[in-house]
């Protein structure tokens, strides 16, 4: 009884207040160790397979690396002279300069076991200048945050959980609106949008940076349905994420210039 | 007479850990849902073999693993396995001489309780969205994989001298 007790009370506290992180930090000393170990079926999959591939095969990969190289390349030559230009138009609006955010990789090392939620497991820490909050990309799209940090690995949660939302653009023409999770690995749903608005399948979606949690300016999602009901004041629109929430491996972290000071999670 | 004496902890221990390491263990996506309650298979069986030492305290302390190994509210799997191991234990002696299939049927309720005393707390916390029903897909595989889980563990008791 008092057992059952003590377990309801440490249900409490945790949804209640943040007393209970420590908890999860040493157990994080526990915990970490297993999830390495849950994935080395899948790395040492990979490397047998690096292992077994022909010269062949490296060749080609090597020739459509180095064409994807050159391409990107020549596109990077002219951000360049693009962001030069920006910030030279930023200066005569007097307003701020964008700061270029650092970023580093990580490795993912687990994936949520349960259906409720969408989370996954990334192979580093508090030691690795890893902190809550943070926000977390593929080459393709933003795929989520930080929301716990362990000794040895840290949990991101997905922008597909039911539990996440953030403030989004149409790249287009720079309408604002909400982008919240359903759940599900590959659909999104936009909040309150206008049965006026101009929105269409397509519009690619992107951070807008309010909130402050996440960076501006970085590809969310694309919209996948739009659906007017009648007689409902709110558009229902559908968008896929543009990151392969399901298919990456790597991850990158995004260090922001300047360390933020702690800041409260978004429930 | 026989010497009351304790051991083997480490054993339980880490046959514990294993349980952890396959409930984290990637799964398809098709498949995961159906997942069975590895640690708390376990922990039924060290109940029903070892009802003297492993009880609500144990229960509790891995549960709240569980939780955190799972990144759920801590004290979801931690409730969930001290109410089931609570009657596990006022259960083990008829558990010990039920036929196996009987045996699977408690295990498929235990397992079905713990699920839904989890998605009760994860409604409390607002993130519940896929049917309880399905959860429950989870408690049969259990109840499916109750004996090879039972002999393995009995089989580990046995060569390391478990009491």
């Amino acid at each position: 009884m008092a057992v059952l007790a003590l377990c309801v009370l440490v249900i409490f506290l945790d949804l209640r207040t943040p007393w209970l992180g420590w908890v999860r930090y040493v157990g994080g000393y526990f915990s970490g160790p297993v999830h390495y170990l849950a994935h080395l079926p899948v790395s040492m999959g990979s490397w047998v397979s690096d292992q077994a591939r022909s010269t062949e095969d490296l060749r080609d990969d090597n020739q459509r690396l180095e064409r994807q190289l050159l391409i990107l390349q020549q596109k990077a030559q002219r951000l360049a002279v693009l962001e030069a230009e920006n910030v030279r138009l930023r200066e005569l609006l007097n307003s701020s300069a964008r700061l270029d955010a650092r970023v580093f990789v990580a490795e993912i090392i687990g994936i949520d076991a349960d259906p409720n939620r969408q989370e996954m497991v990334v192979n580093r820490g508090a030691s690795g200048q890893v902190f809550r909050g943070q926000a977390v990309l593929d080459a393709n799209g933003l795929i989520g945050q930080v929301i716990e940090v362990g000794p040895l690995a840290s949990r991101v949660l997905l922008v597909t959980d039911a539990t996440h939302a953030m403030s989004v653009q149409v790249n287009r023409n720079g309408m604002r609106t909400l982008v919240a999770g359903t759940g599900h690995p590959d659909r999104l749903r936009l909040l309150y949008v206008p049965d006026t608005a101009d929105i269409v399948v397509g519009d690619l979606l992107v951070s807008t940076g309010l909130g402050r949690r996440y960076p501006a300016g970085y590809p969310v999602a694309t919209v996948s349905s739009v659906e007017s009901v009648p007689g409902q004041a709110f558009l229902q629109v559908e968008a896929r994420p543009t990151a392969h929430l399901d298919r990456v491996s790597h991850v990158l972290l995004v260090a922001p210039a300047e360390m933020p000071a702690e800041q409260e999670m978004a429930p | 007479m026989r010497r009351q004496s304790t051991s083997g902890t480490p054993v339980i221990i880490a046959s514990l850990l294993a349980c952890a390491w396959l409930e984290v263990l990637p799964l398809p996506d098709a498949v995961a849902f159906l997942r069975p309650a590895w640690l708390l298979l376990a922990l039924i069986y060290w109940t029903i073999a070892l009802p003297h030492r492993i009880g609500v305290v144990w229960a509790a302390l891995v549960g709240l693993f569980q939780d955190v190994l799972a990144g759920t509210v801590l004290g979801q799997h931690a409730l969930a396995m001290v109410v089931v191991v609570y009657i596990a234990q006022s259960v083990y002696k008829r558990m010990r001489v039920f036929p196996p299939l009987q045996q699977s049927a408690v295990v498929f309720m235990l397992a079905g309780v713990a699920s839904l005393i989890s998605f009760q707390v994860q409604d409390i916390a607002g993130r519940a969205h896929v049917s309880p029903l399905v959860m429950l897909a989870g408690a049969v595989s259990s109840a499916v994989l109750w004996r090879p889980v039972m002999h393995a563990l009995r089989w580990t008791r046995r060569r390391f001298l478990v009491r």
